[in-house]
């Protein structure tokens, strides 16, 4: 690796603020001038940025392939959800909930926070038997954590109204309070990928053996990772119960794992940047293809509705990147903020970015 | 009931079940003992099939005809999945290319439920009239689809056993899912013998879904999931991979399935699913590599 240049408090700083300012600005312009629909579908973009880049935490950088991670989502929109809501709501819709949580009813913020810390418990305790397998067999195990998840969220009717839906959760997440969230989700995840857990996590990715041999902790690394990721998508879970206000059982299950999946493929699995690429290219597309399903009218002529359509050309567009472009669209690689500021003040001078973790290939 | 009624009657239905279960499970462990391809959108294929018999009962046709055209339609669909979306992945990543079988499964049960309807149909006009008759013999009610199912079944693993030793293409692929590069030195067309595998393995799951629908009654885009995760975990039990280990595992799974419901108190019976992933996540714990697995070695 090159030797760095030394960068100044001032350079290394700006790109980042930079990018909170713009980041800043455009959640203002949006909240003010966008229409409802426009309005929910940028917010409800960034939950899914942060649920890809959970994902991408466990599965991209480390490896550990879960497919369970929407069972963790479940968890934050129901723990919270039963949190924030009002006690005389309560007594309507869950009538039968023991009476020290019938009683309460919580801040959003330490909703947020309790269920996420209840994810990344469950997380703890399942991760520190599952981390010890490896490849797909950890997707099978946590494909099987998710169908228990399901069961008992169908099951435990005194705390979740079982298979009927759960509504009346108050509309508190505001774009806000989704793209405050996710800024700190990117900085957190950033800061994990570059620092030396990171680097352990990417080695172990990258070869289980040799990683072990100088001295990394691979279940350390692993459990880390899995764990970390089950709190961010938990806090998505709770934002997005927020939002969207009614769910069920059937919210939490395959249709919105493969969802997160595809996008986290498509973008790059291993690459912050890539996570939010595939994540805005994947919205947009199925937002499009959404309406087309309910039925278009277009010049006089009636196309029936579709239902199915968008899953089926997102199954088709994803065995395409499969097949033809592996790592997705940014593979491992970054956008470097850095080097587009660099470019700006003296041409051609930046060096090598520190990429997080080569594809050995 | 005497116990012992109790224990014959509960066999008998937990043999049924866990055949259904083997032939599932034959398919996904022949797939990935070849590929280590762990086959999603296998459970689709016993959903194609019922869809496909459910519309030949409608021109007509009499039974025993429409069950051969069901079963040819399922291997070819099981071939065609096979030459469009797993030969281009072939030797990816295994996360990739069981994301890749995810995709084939969202497809084909989205395309059913665009163009038919997601609204179950009934099952009923297609299974023959006596299927559905109740023996009772000795205090012990056995359906005619429970002996059809587990006599089906036997009939096929004795079909599969003949041709996994007797036939030049069974042989190739045991030796393939042995050593798949030693296969390829001397000689085996692994193409060929990986069509083979999605043919015989896509038939069988085309008999489940017939057997699997003549229980229920019913069909709808969805029926083939529940199945495909339960043969899973069978699979998984016995060892993934080993055809032996896939049938072993299934007959556990359904014993255990039938006997949680016997046993568990009422208000956990809802729960069995749960228990049977648990069981999962057990074997994977306890022995990654299945009760008939054998160990791999990581080889550095």
């Amino acid at each position: 690796m090159p030797a760095r240049t030394e960068r100044s408090l001032v350079s290394r700083l700006l790109p980042p603020l930079v990018a909170l300012a713009v980041l800043f600005l455009a959640v203002f312009l949006v909240n003010r001038v966008a229409s409802p629909y426009i309005l929910r579908v940028v917010t409800l973009l960034g939950i899914s940025i942060m649920l890809v880049l959970a994902l991408n935490l466990s599965n991209g950088f480390t490896g550990v392939f879960s497919l369970g991670h929407v069972g963790f989502m479940a968890i934050g929109a129901y723990v919270s959800a039963i949190l924030t809501l009002s006690v005389e709501a309560k007594a309507v819709n869950l009538p039968d909930l023991p009476a020290w949580i019938a009683g309460t009813q919580l801040g959003f913020l330490p909703a947020i926070l309790i269920a996420a810390v209840i994810a990344a418990i469950v997380a703890l305790l399942i991760g520190i038997p599952l981390m010890r397998l490896s490849g797909h067999y950890v997707g099978v195990a946590t494909l099987g954590f998710l169908v228990i998840v399901h069961i008992v969220l169908v099951n435990w009717t005194q705390f979740t109204r079982g298979a009927r839906t759960f509504s009346g959760v108050s509309s508190l997440t505001t774009i806000w309070w989704v793209y405050g969230c996710l800024a700190v989700t990117i900085y957190v995840v950033w800061r994990i990928v570059r620092s030396p857990y990171g680097r352990s996590m990417i080695a172990v990715r990258e070869n289980e053996i040799a990683a072990q041999a100088i001295g990394v902790n691979v279940l350390g690394s692993r459990l880390m990772a899995f764990v970390t990721s089950a709190f961010l998508t938990a806090v998505a879970g709770a934002l997005w119960a927020h939002i969207v206000t009614s769910f069920s059982p059937a919210s939490f299950y395959f249709a919105q794992t493969f969802n997160i999946i595809i996008m986290l493929v498509v973008g790059g699995m291993g690459s912050v940047s890539g996570s939010i690429i595939g994540t805005v290219l994947i919205t947009v597309i199925s937002e499009l293809l959404r309406n087309a399903e309910l039925g278009l009218h277009i010049g006089g002529i009636t196309i029936p509705p579709l239902y199915g359509l968008s899953q089926i050309v997102l199954a088709v567009g994803f065995v395409l990147v499969v097949i033809f472009r592996r790592k997705g669209l940014m593979g491992d690689r970054e956008i470097d903020l850095r080097r587009f500021f660099e470019r700006k003040t003296h041409e051609g001078g930046a060096g090598d970015p520190d990429r997080p973790g080569q594809p050995k290939d | 009931m005497s116990v012992l009624q109790y224990l014959a009657q509960q066999t008998i239905n937990a043999l049924s079940l866990g055949s259904i279960y083997a032939l599932v499970a034959i398919g996904l462990a022949m797939v990935f003992g070849i590929l280590r391809l762990i086959n999603f959108a296998h459970g689709d294929l016993m959903m194609v099939a019922c869809y496909v018999a459910f519309f030949l009962v409608g021109t007509g046709m009499s039974f025993m005809p429409l069950i051969v055209i069901t079963i040819f339609a399922a291997a070819f669909l099981g071939m065609l999945t096979e030459r469009v979306a797993y030969r281009p992945v072939r030797g990816s990543p295994d996360v990739i290319m069981l994301l890749t079988s995810l995709a084939v499964s969202i497809f084909i049960e989205n395309v059913f439920v665009m163009v038919i309807s997601p609204v179950p149909r009934s099952f009923r006009s297609v299974t023959p009239k006596f299927f559905d008759f109740v023996h009772q013999w000795g205090g012990i009610s056995v359906s005619n689809i429970n002996l059809i199912t587990v006599g089906v079944t036997a009939a096929l693993f004795i079909l599969l056993l003949l041709f996994i030793t007797r036939t030049r293409v069974g042989v190739s692929m045991r030796a393939v899912s042995e050593d798949s590069l030693g296969a390829k030195l001397v000689g085996i067309n692994l193409n060929r013998v990986i069509m083979a595998a999605f043919a015989v393995g896509s038939a069988l799951a085309g008999v489940a879904g017939i057997l699997w629908a003549a229980r229920l009654g019913k069909i709808d885009p969805l029926m083939g999931f529940i199945p495909l995760l339960k043969a899973f975990v069978a699979a998984v039990i016995g060892g993934f991979g080993s055809l032996a280990g896939a049938v072993l595992g299934a007959y556990v799974l359904g014993f255990a399935e039938i006997f949680l419901i016997g046993f568990l108190p009422p208000s956990l019976s809802s729960y069995r699913d749960a228990f049977v992933f648990l069981l999962l996540i057990l074997v994977l714990l306890v022995r990654p590599n299945g009760i008939l697995g054998s160990t791999e070695r990581e080889k550095v």
